[in-house]
């Protein structure tokens, strides 16, 4: 390896990195010693709270004021970064080492034109002149592949998609041509298509002009497949460091195989995903509900939403009254049909942007469709409209545990209060001990631990929201349940054991699941039958196995090869 | 029956979000003093109101002319005015007019620009387009004009004073009561509530309005000195309040003519006070805002 014969680029010695809270002194990070190579990929794993980006803010020294490097040393190739001057540090960012950051809208200034917050990082690090500098924006526009790079320069964040968001990021980051770059989630929260090309651009670029990169991630796979070597941390220390390929073939820490074994990937079944030592069996299905599985449950037909889209008219014309040609509106939802049979999971699989909210929406019915029908148990819930379905009684039939169990529960409200609200407005229950008990019940159930039912949302970990989100999902029986990426906000093994419990949840109590999903190894383990969405429209069903392994259209076959494999 | 239901459940919750936030309170004083020293200021000023009265050495009304424009001295501490009134203790006896105006004004335009913005940001359509624009139409004067427009044309009572410092503070609140009820509109708790049977209005008030409020209480600090500043405005102008009565603002009215002679402090200290209970309110506010703000709460 280079590092062996060079000194490498970066060095973190024993690095500790406190935090001054209210509770006193937190170590987000304790004794790290991580070191880069010239021209090497480094990924860096852990799920939440691992201070894999911590450790990454201490290497730029960006960390927030509570922060500080408490013990040990950071080396950037001869410069103690604990020690430099800010004025050096702000010298070293962005010409000698950049960052790529997840959310890349939130990176960029809102209000101000592409080309010219590249234009500003050339000029702040002496790299262009005014005069030179447009030419060059325009270059690395280029560079990273934004087709028509001279009109996008001129074009605003919100004009672009997130991938591109995401390209024009990398250009900023790679435009004073740095040596270190880090990436701090890059591609979480886009498309598996758009993850992929974002990936490879940036392996690329890095790759041509010898740049040493840092991947920051949680996706174990993701890193094996760009990355040379794995560092993986947890609870603030490295355990296992190795290059990509061993740790793949032959994890060494019990931490590492437990992460592997909970992503999800190709041949693993649902329970393959629990930690070896977890019971294995699952729930015996209910005969009242073996019965009845089969008869369909929920008939979509022809269900189509439109939007208008703005008007064309220019401002001026609109203030003189004229109006611009009206364009056709805008079809989110475009006829799509399809049936959930009871005791059955059927996955709604598309990129973002797809549609598959705005049907879920429909179906819960929060929205009201432009046109179509939405046969459930027999009775048409198109005909009520959505404002008065609130006190339908086929509203406690059909629920929804959402994507952000953060987002879902409401911050003022404890995890009992928030289990007991479709109970107190069905007004099922009278007494406050009937509801209370039902409510312990349902924790049981969801695997929630009672002694915390009093507790505040901030007070739970993203885990066991997740099951307060459920157990209020189930709360009043419900026969079909749509769950909208009920984990995509969580960690990989938080993910395994929620995935699970929601498998044993149908088997007992014989509900059908609507999953709606972007990421096929999830719906595979999941769903019984697959349909894939693209542009309002579905494009593809058949069963599960059917549609994953021997996809019919190409678009369907793009998505599964985009998933990120580690290397055999 | 089912209010009966949730009430252990709402007392268990609110005992516990009162202890954390006692807690955080203490780390904010502990982090910042002038915010503890301005929770001081305003112990002090509740005392004076409450018992101002009996605490101070003279009757603040009654006229004492062989006494008349003293210097401030041990036996007078801010000196006495023209009519011989000791103004140590006016300045402690207004503390309680004064207050009272603010907190009625900031209650009722809480009440007021809150119900009205949070129905605007929650429905959004012609509620919204109501509120905004009757926000647009008071912010378009300036906003003491428009408090003496109104008190000359009520009447020049204590109650108008109220009132008046009510409706020319309703744009700040509709519209930062509209701007976070808007932004929880969509959250995910809101469509959950609707999944679980609550109707609109209910999920506004048990689900919007409680989110919003933290934010509300700041501003409710924020504008109280504002809220004192208007009423002591109003008065010194003649609007209001009436003499003898003791009134920050009409002794700062008084004593200004006796300025120009040399007996500075018949409106000075009634003009610091006013001053210190401002600034009080505004550090208070920003202390408020650190207890109440998440990113704080590490």
């Amino acid at each position: 390896m280079s590092t062996d014969l060079a000194p490498p680029l970066l060095e973190i010695t024993d690095l500790t990195v406190e935090f001054a809270t209210r509770r006193g002194i937190v170590r987000a990070v304790q004794n790290v010693n991580i070191s880069v190579g010239r021209g090497e990929t480094l990924g860096i794993v852990g799920e939440s709270g691992s201070g894999k980006s911590v450790t990454s803010f201490a290497a730029m020294r960006i960390l927030d004021r509570a922060g500080r490097i408490a013990g040990g040393s950071v080396v950037y190739s001869g410069i103690d970064v604990a020690a430099a001057p800010e004025s050096e540090m702000q010298d070293l960012r962005g010409r000698e080492m950049s960052m790529i950051f997840q959310n890349p809208r939130a990176a960029l200034n809102p209000i101000r034109r592409v080309g010219q917050q590249i234009e500003d990082v050339l000029i702040r690090h002496v790299q262009a002149t005014r005069a030179t500098a447009k030419e060059k924006a325009i270059a690395m526009l280029e560079r990273v592949r934004i087709a028509r790079p001279q009109e996008r320069y001129d074009a605003y964040p919100f004009e672009l998609s997130g991938g591109m968001c995401q390209r024009i990021v990398i250009a900023l980051a790679l435009a004073c041509k740095p040596r270190l770059l880090i990436a701090d989630e890059p591609t979480t929260g886009l498309d598996v298509t758009t993850q992929k090309a974002v990936m490879e651009l940036m392996v690329e670029l890095t790759r041509e002009s010898a740049m040493s990169t840092i991947l920051i991630t949680h996706d174990l796979g993701l890193a094996a497949t760009y990355c040379d070597r794995v560092v993986v941390m947890q609870k603030g220390a490295v355990v296992e460091e190795a290059p990509a390929r061993q740790i793949f073939s032959a994890p060494a820490h019990p931490y590492t195989r437990k992460l592997m074994r909970a992503t999800p990937r190709p041949g693993a079944g649902l329970r393959d995903l629990l930690p070896e030592d977890a019971p294995q069996e699952g729930a015996p299905q209910s005969p009242a509900a073996q019965a009845r599985a089969g008869e369909p449950l929920l008939q979509v037909e022809n269900l189509v939403k439109e939007y208008p889209r703005p008007s064309a008219a220019s401002f001026a014309a609109k203030l003189l009254g004229r109006k611009g040609e009206d364009k056709p509106a805008f079809r989110a939802v475009d006829g799509i049909s399809f049936e959930v049979r009871r005791g059955e999971t059927l996955g709604l699989v598309g990129e973002s942007g797809c549609g598959k909210s705005t049907t879920s929406m429909i179906l819960m019915r929060l929205l009201d469709p432009t046109s179509g029908r939405v046969t459930f148990g027999g009775q048409d819930i198109t005909a009520i409209p959505a404002r008065d379905f609130a006190a339908h009684p086929l509203r406690h039939k059909i629920q929804m545990v959402f994507q952000d169990p953060t987002d879902s529960l409401n911050p003022r409200f404890t995890a009992a209060r928030a289990i007991a609200d479709p109970i107190l407005r069905a007004g099922r229950m009278g007494a406050r001990d009937e509801v209370r008990a039902r409510c312990e019940e349902l924790a049981r159930l969801v695997g929630f631990p009672a002694d915390l039912l009093d507790r505040l949302p901030h007070q739970l970990s993203g885990g066991q929201k997740a099951r307060v989100g459920i157990a209020r999902a189930l709360a009043l029986d419900p026969d079909l349940v749509v769950l909208d990426e009920p984990t995509a906000a969580l960690d990989v093994s938080v993910q395994a054991v929620v995935l699970n419990l929601l498998e044993d949840l149908k088997q007992r109590l014989g509900m059908s699941y609507l999953f709606v999903s972007h990421d096929l190894h999830v719906v595979r383990l999941l769903c019984d039958r697959v349909a894939v969405m693209r542009g309002g429209r579905i494009i593809e069903t058949g069963s599960a196995e059917e549609v994953l392994e021997r996809p019919r259209e190409a678009y369907t076959r793009e998505l599964i090869d985009a998933i990120p494999r580690p290397p055999a | 029956m089912s209010a009966l239901a949730e009430k252990p459940a709402a007392q268990a919750q609110s005992a516990a979000g009162l202890s954390a936030t006692l807690r955080h309170a203490r780390y904010v004083v502990r982090e910042n003093p002038v915010t503890a020293l301005s929770f001081g200021l305003f112990v002090l000023f509740l005392v004076s109101a409450v018992f101002g009265p009996w605490l101070v050495p003279h009757d603040p009304l009654a006229s004492n002319t062989s006494a008349a424009l003293q210097a401030p001295s041990a036996r007078y501490w801010f000196g006495t005015d023209q009519l011989g009134r000791d103004i140590f203790s006016r300045v402690v006896v207004a503390t309680r007019l004064d207050m009272w105006i603010a907190t009625a004004s900031v209650a009722l335009v809480f009440v007021m620009g809150g119900l009205a913005g949070v129905a605007a940001g929650y429905y959004g359509g012609w509620i919204d387009r109501v509120v905004g624009r009757v926000s647009d139409t008071i912010m378009a004067f300036p906003l003491f004009v428009l408090a003496m427009g109104i008190v000359a044309a009520l009447g020049n009572t204590v109650t108008n004073i109220i009132i008046a410092t009510a409706i020319v503070n309703f744009p700040l609140y509709a519209r930062l009561a509209r701007s976070e009820a808007n932004i929880r509109r969509d959250a995910g708790f809101v469509h959950a509530a609707r999944l679980s049977g609550n109707s609109e209005p209910r999920i506004l008030f048990t689900q919007v309005l409680p989110n919003v409020m933290p934010l509300m209480m700041v501003q409710m600090s924020l504008t109280m000195g504002y809220a004192i500043l208007n009423a002591a405005g109003l008065s010194f102008i003649g609007l209001g309040v009436r003499p003898p009565m003791p009134e920050w603002g009409i002794m700062v009215a008084e004593g200004a003519a006796f300025i120009v002679s040399g007996e500075w402090w018949i409106a000075l200290f009634p003009g610091l006070t006013l001053m210190l209970a401002v600034f009080c309110f505004n550090l208070l506010g920003d202390g408020l805002r650190d207890i109440v703000d998440p990113q704080r709460r590490t």
